[in-house]
Parts: C-alpha cells; sequence; structure tokens
C-alpha cells in the first residue's frame, strides 16, 4: 500500500501549483502551454476518479453485444470489425445505446464542458 | 491550428495576430534587402505574425514614392517544401482568379520569383478586421455584423463556386467526397488504432458523401479564423492553401462543422448563423438552390476528418512529446460525441 497523499491528490496538487503559481509567473507561449499542462492534468485527474467504472461498464457492455469476453482493446477491434464488415449497424439492438454511453463517458474525462455533451 | 488547417496554430488564433517575437530576426531577417529590391519599397515596421519552420506570415508598411500600404507576406525560405496545402505561388494564383470572379479576397502585390532571392511566397495586401472567433462571436462591436454574416458566406462561397476553373486545372488537385473519404480511411487504418464511432461514420457516410454532379473551386477552410471580419460584416476570404478543385459543397458543410461553432452549437452555421440563411445567400448569388440535407453528409464528414485529424496529432506527439499536441490527441473523443449527436441522435 502506498503513502499518502494518493495519486490523485498529487495530481490536483500539480495542477494546482500550475495555475495558481506559475502561469501568472508565465507569458506568451509558455503560458499558453502551460494553460494546457494544467488541462492535461485535470483529463488525469478525473481519469482516475472515474476511469476504472467507466472501462468495467464499456467492457461488460461490449462482451454482452459481442457474446464473450475479451480485453476492452480486443472487444473494441472486433466492434470495429463488425461495424466494417456491416455484421453490425444501428440497427444491431443495444449497439446505439452502447456507443452514445461509451462517447458520453469518454467526454466526461476528456472535456466536460464540451458542448456537445449538452446535446440530448 | 489547421488541421490540415487547424494543425497550424491556435484554435483561434488570428494570423493578424503578433506570436513569438525575438527581436533581431524580426527587425533585420535576412530576406530583407532582396525583398526591399523585389518590391521597389522600402519595409517599415515588419512584424512577424504567425507561422512554423515551413511557412512565415509577416506584416509591414511598403513605402514607396510617398506612398505608404499596408501589407502581409506569406513566405516559406527557399527550398523548404511546405507540409500541408499548397505551393505558395499557387496559393497567391488562386486568390487572384477568386478576386477575378468577384470574390472578397486580399490584393496580391508581388509573387516572390527565385531571381529576387527572398525565399518563396507573395505579398498581399493587409485589410482592416478581425479573424479571431471568440472576438467576433461576442464582442458587442460585432453584433451587427453577425447578423447577416451568414447570409455573406453564403454569397462568398457562391462567388468562389463560379471561378473559372480552366487555368486552375493544372495547379490543383482535384479531391471529390469518395476520394476524401478514401484518404482518410487509409489515414485511420494506418494508426490502428480502434474507434468505433469512426467505423460507424465512415458507413454512414459511404452511401451518402457520393460523387457530385457540379466541380468547383473549393476553399478547403473557410470558416472563422480564416474569415476577415469587420463590424460592417465579412471582409474577405483568408488562408487559400487548402484550396482544390472539388465537391461545393464541402465548404458550406465545413463552416457548419461542430468543431467550427466554438461551442454554440445551435448556431449551425460557424457558432453565428443559421445553415437556411447561408443557402439563401448561396441562392441570391448563383441562382443554385442546394438543399440543408444535402450538406448534411459533409458536416458529418468535417467532425470524422477532424477526428482523425487528432489522432494524427498524437502521432506528432509521439515525436516531438509536445504536450499540446498531446492534448489535441484527447479531443477525438469531442468529435465522436458530435458524431453520436449526428448520426445516433439525428441532430444538425
Amino acid at each position: 500500500m502506498m503513502d499518502q497523499p494518493s495519486m490523485r491528490e498529487l495530481v490536483e496538487a500539480v495542477r494546482d501549483f500550475i495555475e495558481q503559481k506559475a502561469m501568472p509567473e508565465l507569458k506568451g507561449h509558455t503560458a499558453f502551454h502551460a494553460r494546457v499542462a494544467a488541462n492535461a492534468l485535470g483529463i488525469v485527474a478525473r481519469e482516475l476518479a472515474q476511469g476504472p467504472q467507466s472501462a468495467a461498464d464499456e467492457r461488460e457492455r461490449l462482451a454482452v453485444l459481442l457474446g464473450h469476453d475479451g480485453t476492452l482493446e480486443e472487444l473494441n477491434r472486433e466492434l470495429c470489425r463488425r461495424i466494417r464488415d456491416g455484421a453490425f449497424s444501428l440497427d444491431t439492438p443495444g449497439l446505439a445505446e452502447h456507443l452514445t454511453v461509451t462517447t458520453r463517458e469518454k467526454v466526461l474525462i476528456d472535456q466536460p464542458n464540451y458542448a456537445g455533451l449538452k446535446r440530448r | 491550428m489547421t488541421l490540415d488547417g487547424r494543425l497550424k496554430g491556435g484554435h483561434d488564433e488570428g494570423v493578424q495576430r503578433p506570436t513569438v517575437i525575438r527581436m533581431a530576426e524580426i527587425r533585420f531577417p535576412d530576406f530583407l534587402p532582396a525583398l526591399e529590391r523585389a518590391l521597389g519599397m522600402r519595409i517599415e515596421n515588419l512584424v512577424r505574425l504567425s507561422g512554423g519552420a515551413s511557412q512565415e506570415t509577416w506584416a509591414f508598411d511598403g513605402a514607396s514614392a510617398g506612398e505608404t500600404l499596408p501589407l502581409i507576406l506569406r513566405r516559406a525560405p527557399s527550398g523548404i517544401a511546405r507540409t500541408t496545402g499548397i505551393p505558395l505561388s499557387t496559393e497567391a494564383a488562386v486568390i487572384e482568379a477568386a478576386r477575378a470572379a468577384g470574390v472578397a479576397a486580399p490584393r496580391v502585390r508581388h509573387v516572390l520569383a527565385p531571381h529576387d532571392g527572398a525565399g518563396d511566397g507573395y505579398v498581399m495586401d493587409r485589410l482592416p478586421g478581425e479573424t479571431i472567433a471568440r472576438k467576433i462571436l461576442r464582442d458587442d462591436a460585432f453584433a451587427g455584423a453577425r447578423a447577416k454574416l451568414a447570409r455573406e458566406c453564403g454569397r462568398s462561397l457562391a462567388r468562389i463556386h463560379r471561378v473559372e476553373l480552366d487555368d486552375l486545372r493544372a495547379l490543383l488537385p482535384v479531391v471529390d467526397g469518395p476520394a476524401q473519404l478514401a484518404s482518410y480511411r487509409d489515414n485511420y487504418d494506418a494508426f490502428d488504432y480502434p474507434h468505433p464511432v469512426f467505423e460507424l461514420a465512415f458507413q454512414w457516410l459511404a452511401p451518402r458523401l457520393i460523387r457530385s454532379d457540379r466541380e468547383t473551386l473549393v476553399h478547403g477552410d473557410f470558416r472563422l479564423g480564416n474569415l476577415l471580419v469587420s463590424p460592417a460584416g465579412l471582409e474577405a476570404a483568408l488562408d487559400w492553401e487548402l484550396a482544390h478543385i472539388g465537391d461545393p459543397l464541402e465548404d458550406i458543410g465545413w463552416i457548419c462543422t461542430a468543431a467550427w461553432r466554438f461551442g454554440v452549437q445551435d448556431k449551425v452555421v460557424g457558432g453565428f448563423g443559421d445553415l437556411a440563411d447561408l443557402l439563401a445567400g448561396y441562392e441570391e448569388e448563383s441562382g443554385i438552390r442546394v438543399a440543408a440535407e444535402d450538406v448534411r453528409p459533409w458536416i458529418v464528414y468535417g467532425s470524422l476528418k477532424w477526428g482523425i485529424m487528432c489522432m494524427k496529432m498524437y502521432q506528432g506527439f509521439l515525436l516531438d512529446r509536445s504536450v499540446e499536441r498531446a492534448a489535441i490527441g484527447r479531443r477525438c473523443s469531442e468529435n465522436e460525441i458530435d458524431l453520436v449527436n449526428m448520426i445516433v441522435g439525428g441532430k444538425s
């Protein structure tokens, strides 16, 4: 068992340092890149918090859709093949729902304020 | 950035803004004397605006015989090929052909020749106006311009799409919808990382992004960031480096692509207007009635293209470890949600 602080607390502390301490001292492109870096740490923090559950749910849905278990990447590769060869389409029960939920959860980690998330 | 286009800088970075400043480079670039000779002008107030290794943009005032002209230089050092788009001399020829058809674009004053010794590129007028999307979309000064901008964009695109192709055929590639889809399919396959939503988009588009009866000049990157807008309205179309010959609906779809709405999703045209207004302007100018339904595949295609460009940014990140490219890699999912909204959810 690792000691405290937790991974998430460490990431958040670094992000706060960049935003509150480093950025005010930076200019031009470096300041812009610091903003990008802080946002990237935001992605890491959200993925640490939400990623495991989100990935487990995605894998479970894929196993049901495809009829067997596998790693998340294997199952996604197979889903891609089946969509590409026409075996799966929007008429396939569960596919539209799976893609909608999976994509929403990805965006909630990557860019939770993205306008496209709010269009329902 | 341009992805083709967006990957060239910032999402809404204006070409008219100064960025990196190194004084020695800015005041005394090595091509300055050659450029002054070529133009027959004294160059004053030279400022580097933007650009990477393969292309630079400079602003300056050109003085001769008591007259001073505000000008822009688009330039590449000799022998350095552009990584995207058409050669700068072709870009200049396209702009002049478009202007001859009544398109508002900056007048080209001089195309650099090898004997000028100042690199490859051209000099054009520097027009007043704003290119930064968030200002055009939010500032009160642009409220009047915003209200009519969709219609003006329609008119401007109609003029671009009636440019005589004869002289341009030898200069520009022909890339229609099916050819672009095939090209992005190849790119996507080469990255070898599964995106079920992109697969669905390819399947959805195959029967819809079909060969058009019309073959026209296509600007290729007609959207906020590349449009010069003043409080009076649309002043000029800039950044012609992705011009090609193809399906005119590509230009209409691209400015409606979700990523170019800058968060104002219900304003389908660029985050400021309605597609019906753009199409009305297009018909007024060209007499050609375009159905909104026919634009839809190109809007969907825009999000797929953008998504695959984000995958490409990850490939760039593997080479240069840039935090900016890394972050853009994670913007694939924005395009996936846009595709889901359109293909699964039936949204515009």
